[in-house]
């Protein structure tokens, strides 16, 4: 007995060993890029570079002999920032896998310089459902939401409530374009009509001008395919325009749990919108939450943050399996191949095209009576199962997938 | 054809209705309000004090913060807010002055510019840590709520009070500056500060207390957008750039040109957001190309 244990304790001394060598100099390295001091700080932000951590944390690295390291870096939402940061990480500092990259126009250049050298790109922040479609590598993981998601769980739900007429308030650029698209596509499809739209600079702050035109054209739904802080002014604005008292219902396509608190459950309250994770869903989230908002400044995880523990914990796995994070696109055929499944998101699946699958829910913003605490925020109106929530396989129109 | 046959004309060409065009119009005016009020603050300091104030956006940010401050903490509203957080961002201004600015004077451009956007940034940067960039909310006192229906739009009390008062305000400070006692001394100060002291003014305190009053003037712009706007670390600095643009445009340092070019820029960003809304952020800046090609001191500005 004495003997076999010691055989067993040898065997995983050079097993880790072994698997040291493996990993390019030695580190994991994981670069969690975002937009550190702009309009999607508090959902993305330094609480990603946490979530990251406490995912390696939990996994257990350390105590399996892997090495991993965390650095993060802002791209303040420009393309040209996020790309020079890439190379600089990829060529001079070793990192091996990209991590977040909210605002769609710097994923979409982080997916080609990720793809060309070899690396690993896990998106959560980023929208533009281009990232699985035509614009899929074998080396990216799209993995918390997508504007198809979006688009499919708020658009069709308020269509099917009635709201059969849209007007839509964009933000001009990828993500914006990409989440209006998606959304006219849901509203035609469920015999709804798209009455116009008007495309704002990336950011804005005034919207008066917009919501007016909005309110000209009649429509009964008013759909905002903006984020952030283009997000709450529009609503704080259409509020002080008296848009909802005046009949027309507003849409917010992506809305996160930290524009809602910016908000106030006043002006805020029964918006409905479409989110892949709530903290206050069942234990192991309200667990994870309050030990993130702990070391967050008080600020709950959004959806994004939980994405960014869920792929760095199944990227751990398939490294570990592989026992080598060299080859970027082996690593990410390893995360295809095996299933997913952790505490956050429960179990699912990666798709072929890169599209990581679980359900999604339709939420409602409570009403300030039914609020319990600065935090509860959401009610559920619908779970939509895994596999209607993200666009089929075959739609999307990405290369890999018509390979196979 | 009638002449109001031709005006109907006219809209249809454009692909607007006259209703539509009035109601971009007046939101123009009422950014154009906040555009106004807030170079203004930015041409007195230069124009005075020859010191090119990047810190004028944070000043901004910060007199919305203390209106948030004011109601979350002291229970002051609204009303209060309006003459409590001008004098306390003022003050801060004051101490600025005392403590930095002053030496800068004899000094080249650059370095009140530097100094000032560094502090900028400082205060920026640690009220970002402290709360975050989604914004707190800030709401409409209750007796502005609701709104006008004018027939061609919806006008909301609150933004009909914007465009009134900061007029009042602009137009009082023009006043005082142009047309008072007090402001002949400011004015004399600045040109001959040697002279002026040499009849028993205190020009350095004049100085101090004139940079405090364009500071607290963008903390009263502040807190008059803390309803509208969410109020956040960064809202400064998203309007510092077009603010500074108006200034340039309208000749540093002249006060009515900071008035006019600020109403006026909102009328024509109001109108870009209707015909080529993807380019309202850039119109501004297409202006200040121009003026400065054919006027390169401004509209209003004098030649040195």
């Amino acid at each position: 007995m004495k003997n076999l244990l010691r055989l067993i304790a040898l065997a995983a001394v050079l097993a880790s060993g072994a698997a040291r060598a493996q990993y390019t100099d030695g580190i994991i390295k994981i670069g969690v890029m975002n937009d550190m001091s702009g309009t999607y700080k508090d959902l993305s932000g330094q609480g990603s570079v946490l979530a990251a951590r406490m995912a390696v944390e939990d996994f257990g690295a350390a105590a399996k002999g892997m090495k991993v390291e965390i650095v993060g870096a802002d791209h303040q939402n420009k393309p040209d920032v996020g790309s020079n940061v890439v190379r600089t990480w990829i060529d001079t500092d070793k990192v091996d896998v990209i991590v977040d990259v909210p605002t769609s126009s710097v994923a979409l250049a982080v997916n080609e310089i990720v793809r060309d050298k070899n690396k690993v790109f896990l998106v959560s922040g980023a929208a533009a459902s281009d990232l699985t479609g035509p614009q899929c590598t074998p080396n990216t993981i799209h993995w918390t939401y997508d504007t198809w998601a979006l688009a499919n769980g708020t658009g069709k739900a308020i269509v099917k409530t009635g709201g059969d007429t849209w007007f839509f308030i964009t933000a001009n650029y990828a993500f914006g374009l990409a989440l209006e698209r998606d959304t006219a596509a849901v509203v035609v499809k469920n015999g709804g009509k798209v009455l116009g739209q008007v495309r704002h600079p990336f950011p804005a702050t005034d919207f008066s001008s917009f919501l007016l035109q909005a309110q000209a054209s009649k429509a009964k739904v008013i759909g905002l395919a903006n984020a952030g802080a283009d997000t709450i002014n529009s609503i704080k604005q259409a509020s002080e325009f008296g848009i909802v008292q005046g009949g027309q219902s507003l849409a917010g396509l992506l809305v996160f749990i930290t524009d809602v608190k910016s908000l106030g459950l006043q002006i805020a309250q029964g918006l409905v919108l479409t989110e892949a994770w709530y903290w206050d869903q069942n234990d192991a989230n309200r667990e994870f939450a309050k030990k993130f908002a702990a070391q967050n400044n008080g600020i709950y995880p959004s959806m994004v943050h939980a994405g960014v523990y869920s792929a760095v914990t199944h990227y751990l796995k398939a490294v570990e399996a592989l026992k080598s994070d060299a080859d970027g696109k082996a690593v990410v055929a390893k995360m295809k191949e095996m299933p997913t499944n952790d505490k956050l998101f429960g179990q699912g699946t990666v798709r072929a095209d890169g599209r990581k699958i679980h359900p999604m829910y339709l939420f409602e913003v409570k009403k300030p009576s039914e609020s319990k605490g600065p935090w509860d925020l959401y009610k559920l109106r619908a779970t939509i199962p895994a596999d209607e929530a993200f666009r089929p396989l075959s739609e999307g129109g990405c290369p890999l997938v018509n390979k196979s | 054809m009638s002449a109001r046959e031709q005006e109907l004309i006219l809209f249809e060409l454009l692909g607007i209705t006259p209703q539509a065009l009035f109601g971009q119009l007046l939101i123009g005016l009422i950014n154009g309000s906040f555009y106004a009020l807030l170079s203004l603050g930015l041409a007195v300091i230069f124009g005075m004090l020859n010191i090119i104030n990047f810190t004028h956006g944070a000043q901004y940010m910060l007199g919305a913060f203390a209106a948030f401050f004011l109601l979350e903490y002291a229970g002051l509203g609204y009303w209060w807010a309006l003459i409590f957080a001008p004098v306390l961002v003022g003050i801060t201004g004051v101490i600025i002055e005392r403590l930095f600015l002053q030496w800068l004077y004899k000094l080249d451009h650059l370095y009140g510019l530097l100094l000032t956007f560094g502090l900028a940034l400082i205060i920026e940067g640690t009220f970002r840590n402290f709360f975050g960039s989604s914004g707190l909310p800030y709401s409409v006192p209750s007796q502005l709520q609701g709104g006008q229906n004018l027939g061609f739009m919806f006008l909301p009390n609150y933004r009909g009070w914007v465009v009134v008062f900061s007029l009042a305000v602009c137009l009082t400070t023009w006043f005082v500056i142009e047309r008072t006692r007090l402001g002949a001394y400011l004015r004399a100060a600045t040109e001959n500060p040697t002279l002026v002291r040499a009849f028993g003014i205190n020009v350095p305190r004049m100085i101090t207390l004139t940079y405090g009053f364009g500071v607290a003037l963008a903390a009263l712009a502040g807190v008059m957008a803390a309803p509208i706007y969410s109020v956040s670390p960064q809202m400064g600095s998203n309007l510092i750039i077009v603010v500074f643009a108006v200034v340039v445009i309208g000749g540093m340092g002249s006060i009515m040109g900071a008035i006019v070019t600020g109403f006026g820029l909102g009328l024509i960003e109001g109108l870009t957001k209707v015909f080529f809304p993807e380019a309202s952020n850039t119109v501004i800046f297409i202006v200040m190309a121009i003026v400065l090609l054919i006027r390169p001191a401004g509209l209003f500005g004098r030649t040195a």
